[in-house]
């Protein structure tokens, strides 16, 4: 059952990347936008509040990296396990020459 | 040429162009009128994935709340885009690669139950309904302010559009025009927003212009001036809250997965021809969104900037013409409490209620109000939602960009209401007469009664439209309260956790739904005037409740599952198939 090793491994590789990218995601938001804002607040970014520019900008451009890191990240942990969506003809036809 | 003929040419250019579309791209089976035939590019469906998310709400709403909340607000910017990264990493590409065409279908499937296919009927169609009925009335109010069109004309006409792209079009029809709709929507919210950037801070790009100086010689930033006028004023600094730091942690949680967990947002993923596109086009929705969700705080704070300047100690004689246009349709209304005939705006409201008006004008040509005046010293009463619309006329914007803006609304308003009456359609046709009460059907009938669902749920949505119940304004809540609450746990449960049976799953969407739908319409309808932080739990206000409905599903959904018989091995191997993107099918070839 070498298969459902491999696409196991594939599921823990996809995990570990999502709890990552997730902190990320809680740290801008949650943390620093909400948590943390009055202690960011004491410090000027660019004209702004910090604690506010967190909450009402920068979370949300960090959303948008996250999402396309992980589009990409995934992309290639797709292929190495073996289990990606493209090129599925070309897959197939491997399999039929092997 | 005015304002007035230039906003009748642009919409009547815009409305043709969505009927042109619709005709183009009808739907012939059920598979293009659920999911567009599942082959929309990532690109295309990022946009059209952003019209149907930005509703009127968004486009109208969203800057007003900003500017009259401050930091409050930023509930809704993190919220509402922070759900898009949950629905990226934990439900999109999953329920791609399940390809079906509805939020019920995986529930239903996964848990090997028409029980909870019907739960989430019943959720999504409660979800769908309340947010439909908002469009509605958007679309209302544009018309009655820009082509002085009795609001009910206006919700006829928004309907009649609606239906011919929907009906004809199904999925096809929404997706390919909710792409032209985004164009127009994102033009028209853009263009305003800078040139009133250009005008307080010099700066083109409005999200360096709210960090930036005002051109007013005082050397403060746009937000130092807003913090020090408001104090001056006697309200708080617009950069800090008034909540509580657990409500607004609560209200973010329960609105990001409350988007998440949004049958019309999800259903869009579904279109895509591959799970790898799912990932994508989320990513692209979200960059598309954020255009507008990072311009949206600086069009809140430029607008509260002018609006004091131009309202505040102004005599009424003097006051811009646009004041008097929005007194007329009754979302502006002035009571010269000390009789100075000057303006004077305060915190606190002005009288009690909303304005209700008598025939009579007073000398100087303002409306009469019979309201009970309250004891404080505001005088006007500003409604939240004319802020963007009002913005290019308080900004003196060229004549152009005010119809350009008016388009932008009626794309917001109708993009996110077709949407939603296609969910609520499908659900009917698909999940409660194909899959549970009429099994028989063929494609073409079903075909048939989506089309005839999809019609009435458009009267449904017109009437709630025209005639809102008093609440509709109340229960925004609930949409994502019950989303969060209901659906978000029971999809990610079934995606990510191979032992969670129908048993868990049907105990926790109920319990999460019943928590919620009875805490939000306790404090709403039953006892508002306990609807203060003093009684609420944990101090979480009805609009962040969702986040410990979500938690009391999570935990009883875990604990019944662990308890009751375990999985059948046919629905381990579907949701071990999902976790895997290799082998994508076209939806519903099974």
């Amino acid at each position: 059952m070498m298969n459902e090793e491999n696409n196991d491994a594939y599921w823990k590789a996809n995990i570990r990347l999502m709890l990552i990218l997730l902190s990320i995601w809680f740290l801008v938001s949650f943390v620093f936008g909400i948590l943390l804002v009055d202690t960011l607040n004491q410090i000027q970014f660019f004209g702004f509040k910090l604690g506010f520019w967190w909450a009402q900008q920068g979370a949300i451009y960090v959303f948008i990296i996250l999402i396309f890191t992980y589009t990409v990240m995934m992309q290639r942990i797709d292929r190495k396990f073996g289990v990606s969506d493209d090129d599925e003809d070309d897959a197939a036809k491997n399999e039929e020459v092997q | 040429m005015d304002a007035q003929t230039l906003t009748y040419i642009f919409v009547a250019f815009t409305f043709s162009v969505y009927i042109g579309i619709a005709i183009w791209s009808r739907a012939g089976t059920t598979n293009e009128f659920y999911v567009a035939g599942g082959g929309v590019p990532p690109v295309l469906n990022g946009m059209a994935t952003a019209a149907d998310w930005m509703s009127a709400a968004s486009f109208i709403s969203m800057a007003g709340i900003i500017a009259f909340a401050g930091y409050d607000a930023s509930v809704y910017l993190m919220g509402w885009t922070g759900g898009y990264v949950i629905l990226a990493m934990l439900l999109a590409p999953y329920l791609r690669k399940f390809g079906q065409f509805t939020v019920p279908d995986f529930i239903g499937t996964r848990y090997y139950s028409s029980t909870a296919r019907v739960v989430a009927v019943v959720c999504l169609i409660l979800i769908s309904f309340t947010y439909v009925a908002g469009q509605m009335r958007g679309v209302g109010i544009v018309f009655s302010q820009f082509l002085n069109i009795p609001i009910f004309w206006g919700v006829i006409v928004g309907m009649a559009i609606v239906f011919v792209y929907a009906v004809l079009g199904g999925m096809k029809g929404i997706t390919y025009t909710q792409v032209a709709q985004f164009c127009v929507l994102m033009f028209a919210y853009l263009v305003p927003a800078i040139f009133i950037s250009m005008l307080v801070t010099g700066i083109p790009i409005p999200q360096i212009g709210l960090g930036a100086q005002v051109l007013d010689g005082s050397g403060l930033s746009v937000l130092e001036k807003l913090d020090r006028t408001l104090i001056d004023l006697g309200f708080g600094a617009y950069t800090e809250g008034s909540k509580s730091t657990i409500d607004v942690f609560a209200i973010t949680m329960a609105l990001m997965i409350g988007t998440a967990g949004l049958p019309h947002v999800i259903v869009r993923f579904f279109t895509v021809p591959k799970v790898s596109d799912a990932r994508k086009s989320a990513g692209y929705a979200l960059l598309f969104i954020a255009l507008i969700y990072t311009t949206a705080p600086a069009v809140g704070a430029f607008a509260r900037i002018n609006f004091i300047d131009n309202v505040h100690n102004a005599e009424y004689a003097d006051i811009p013409a646009w004041f008097q246009s929005w007194e007329d349709i009754g979302l502006i209304g002035w009571e010269d409490k000390n009789g100075d005939g000057k303006i004077q705006y305060a915190p606190g409201a002005p009288f009690q209620g909303k304005p209700t008006f008598s025939d009579e004008r007073r000398a100087d040509g303002s409306r009469k109000i019979t309201n009970t005046a309250t004891g404080n010293t505001n005088e006007v009463y500003v409604d939240r939602d004319i802020m963007v619309l009002a913005n290019p006329e308080i900004a003196a914007l060229p004549a152009w960009v005010i119809a350009l803006v008016a388009a932008g609304g009626l794309a917001a308003a109708l993009s996110t209401a077709a949407g939603l009456l296609l969910v609520i359609s499908t659900a009917i046709s698909h999940d409660l007469l194909k899959k549970t009460f009429a099994k028989g059907i063929s494609d073409k009938q079903e075909l048939f009664y989506a089309r005839v669902a999809a019609a009435t749920a458009i009267g449904i949505a017109g009437y709630l439209g025209i005639d809102p119940p008093g609440f509709v304004a109340q229960v925004v809540a609930f949409a994502f309260g019950l989303a969060a609450a209901s659906l978000f746990p029971a999809i990610l449960l079934g995606i990510f956790d191979r032992r969670m049976n129908k048993e868990g799953a049907i105990t926790g969407m109920l319990a999460g739904l019943i928590f919620s739908f009875s805490y939000i319409a306790f404090f709403k309808f039953v006892a508002p005037e306990m609807n203060t932080a003093e009684y609420w739990l944990f101090g979480i206000s009805p609009e962040g409740i969702g986040s410990i409905g979500a938690v009391i599903n999570f935990t009883l959904a875990f604990v019944v599952s662990r308890l009751t018989p375990e999985v059948p091995a046919d629905v381990v191997a579907m949701v071990n198939n999902i976790r895997i993107p290799k082998g994508v099918n076209k939806p519903s070839m099974h």
